[in-house]
């Protein structure tokens, strides 16, 4: 496939030839990634996912917290066609797409709402990310010498942290740190905003403060080659200020493969805000969250499927279609870096 | 060499300290206690409960009696014994004398146990885990990333890597209720939940027996636990062996006539390889330490429970310890990559 589109774009008509103007990395890198087609189709979904949670109330036929509790459990039969076991004891009803969950809530909704939390994390997770491991592992590498040295041994010393540990550990201290306090003080509103947010404040600092060290790293190292360059050396031969080569002449051009690096661990945030709440750390209920589903659904495995596997499925896809468009982006970016993680 | 391991031990060391600190001041600042409860204790229970644990101490007096505990080695004449306050984690026996080392305290959530008793039961079953996900990851990694990497572009290459890309896409949580569901619940084929070893364990970790009725309860959680570690493996080997296959030895193996199944496994794979062994050390300490939420899918008696429940229980020793022991496990798995480096690639140096 590679192949053929390289001939593609290699060969010219006179047409083209005549109009030809020369393209910026990027416009040519963006062109790449339009004729991936897997990285379209990720795309592609994720824009549907983020309509799906930006509409919500739109698209989900209940609240996602109205139970039914006369509902429990009931589900539509074509799920009934799909999981035989359910036959027998599970009584059919049409009034839930998915079904209804233990408490007759309806899954559907659920899943839709779901998306909003999932999908928040990918976007807040690599900013975080970015702009603190940017930021400090520009300075890093700029000044070089001894403040180099003192911040590359913190980043060591967050490094030797196990993550998932050291997320819960911090959650729960700004859980109960901040939950007692009076009202006025910064860390009240926070605690107030993350309880209107349904405790997703809470997880995306958590996530935030545990995910910068790797960008650090890769910024530092980036900085590190680029301030070698000829064109760093002429600015500074000018007189140019350190903040103004940082932001002018180093920034621009080491932003690229950071961005595509933040895009390829876009499913380690997903998977990680999962993962909290699958274990009862994350959101707060009734808020539904994809994992906090899955592991509801998780303990009436045997007796309701539906429960667990829809929202799954719905995890599942989200993290497929940013994995594809993650790809894509790298082999558009870097063509030679294909395959490599 | 041992001028550089030493001065890595060192600053490996300092990295744990620092950890440790970080830790311990960051788990007292979250409020409430261990003896906390919903329907309050009487003060003088909790003023007693704390004395006996020497909780009452400055916060610096209890860190540095923390870290004397934990870290300095004792030479006694008392044999190990059952009680609470001096369980070492390293008991040798030298002529009339003990040595003894790690005594990571007693755990305030489970009144009877120790931390290393945890240690002892519990992290065997974690190691195990993580072991055998490792394998599932080398097993279905490597030959994926050959088979692409050999036919670069063909639909293998492109079936090879849509698996991995499945692989990192389908998260424990999500692959373990599925096989669950598929494996257990209806075709009965493994058990859907439990582990199949108990302590005591061979050598620290190993069960002691390792037949179908080890194997049943671990087939699942390992392959679930390392299908996204196989990717990365295939990725890694792929790509590795891409740009190996280019270099000019090869052109020159071939040249020479050699047959191209000797080029391959002789200088190719051997070659390629490097990297993905060298990743090795880092992905177990990431499998072994990453075990808990594989742990909770299959209600394996890891050490997952612990840590989790010790938080919002506020068990400050257990919280410690384990954070401890896997950041030294981490720090030791990426020492080792580096001095392993040394002995594969003779260009990089040291001094």
């Amino acid at each position: 496939m590679a192949a053929t589109t390289l001939s593609k774009t290699g060969v010219l008509s006179l047409a083209e030839k005549k109009n030809h103007k020369g393209e910026s990395l990027t416009a040519d890198a963006f062109k790449r990634l339009l004729r991936n087609r897997a990285a379209v189709m990720g795309g592609v979904i994720i824009l549907v996912l983020y309509l799906m949670a930006a509409f919500a109330p739109l698209i989900a036929p209940y609240p996602y917290d109205q139970q039914t509790l006369t509902d429990q459990n009931k589900s539509p039969g074509w799920v009934l066609a799909i999981f035989p076991v359910m036959k027998g004891y599970v009584k059919e009803t049409s009034l839930y797409p998915l079904g209804a969950d233990y408490v007759g809530r309806d899954l559907f909704s659920r899943i839709v709402y779901g998306a909003r939390i999932s999908l928040t994390v990918a976007l807040i997770g690599p900013l975080i990310s970015l702009i603190i491991g940017v930021v400090y592992g520009s300075i890093s590498g700029y000044f070089g010498g001894w403040v180099d040295n003192l911040m590359m041994r913190i980043v060591d010393v967050l490094y030797a942290f196990p993550t998932l540990l050291f997320v819960i550990l911090l959650l729960t201290f700004f859980r109960f740190s901040f939950a007692k306090l009076e009202p006025g003080t910064l860390a009240y509103s926070l605690a107030q905003m993350d309880a209107r947010m349904g405790g997703m404040l809470f997880i995306f600092i958590g996530i935030g403060l545990t995910a910068w060290e790797t960008m650090a790293r890769l910024a530092r190292g980036q900085v590190l080659s680029v301030r070698q360059k000829e064109f760093v050396e002429a600015a500074q031969t000018i007189g140019a200020s350190p903040a103004r080569i940082m932001f002018r002449h180093i920034l621009p051009n080491i932003l690229g493969p950071l961005v595509v690096a933040e895009t390829l661990a876009i499913p380690s945030y997903i998977t990680l805000e999962a993962f909290l709440s699958f274990i009862g750390l994350g959101v707060n209920p009734p808020t539904p969250s994809w994992g906090s589903m899955i592991a509801d659904g998780a303990t009436v495995l045997r007796t309701y499927p539906n429960q667990v596997i829809f929202p799954a499925l719905a995890l599942a896809i989200t993290m497929f279609a940013f994995n594809f468009l993650g790809d894509g982006l790298r082999d558009a970016f870097d063509p030679r870096q294909r395959g490599v993680n | 060499m041992a001028r550089y391991i030493t001065r890595r031990l060192i600053y490996m060391i300092a990295v744990v300290l620092t950890v440790s600190a970080i830790t311990f001041g960051l788990m007292h600042t979250i409020p409430g206690g261990p003896f906390t409860r919903e329907k309050a204790l009487p003060a003088t229970v909790i003023q007693n409960l704390e004395k006996y644990y020497h909780l009452d101490d400055p916060l610096p007096v209890q860190y540095v009696r923390y870290l004397y505990d934990v870290m300095v080695p004792r030479l006694t004449t008392q044999a190990p014994s059952n009680s609470l306050q001096d369980d070492f984690l390293i008991n040798v026996k030298m002529g009339s004398l003990w040595l003894r080392w790690m005594n990571f305290g007693p755990s305030y959530a489970a009144r009877s146990r120790t931390v290393n008793e945890i240690f002892r039961d519990q992290l065997p079953i974690s190691i195990q885990l993580g072991l055998m996900a490792l394998c599932v990851a080398l097993l279905i990694g490597l030959p994926l990333g050959i088979l692409a990497a050999l036919k670069q572009n063909s639909i293998l290459d492109y079936l090879g890597m849509s698996v991995a890309i499945f692989g990192v896409s389908v998260p424990v949580i999500v692959l373990g209720p599925i096989l669950i569901w598929i494996f257990a619940v209806t075709l009965r084929w493994l058990p859907a939940s439990g582990w199949g070893a108990k302590p005591p364990y061979v050598y620290f970790f190993l069960p002691r027996q390792m037949s179908w009725d080890f194997f049943k309860y671990a087939i699942m959680p390992a392959f679930a636990l390392g299908l996204g570690s196989s990717a990365i493996i295939a990725r890694l080997t792929r790509a590795s062996l891409l740009q190996v296959i280019r270099e000019d030895y090869i052109r020159t193996a071939r040249a020479k006539g050699v047959r191209e199944q000797v080029i391959l496994l002789r200088h190719a794979l051997k070659n390629s390889l490097v990297p993905v062994v060298t990743i090795l050390g880092p992905m177990f300490a990431a499998l072994v330490t990453g075990t808990f939420v594989t742990e909770q899918t299959f209600g394996i008696p890891g050490m997952g429970r612990y840590f989790v429940t010790s938080i919002t229980n506020r068990d400050y020793p257990v919280i410690m310890g384990t954070i401890l022991l896997y950041a030294v496990v981490l720090v030791l798995a990426n020492l080792l990559v580096d001095i392993f480096y040394g002995f594969l690639d003779p260009r990089i140096s040291y001094e």
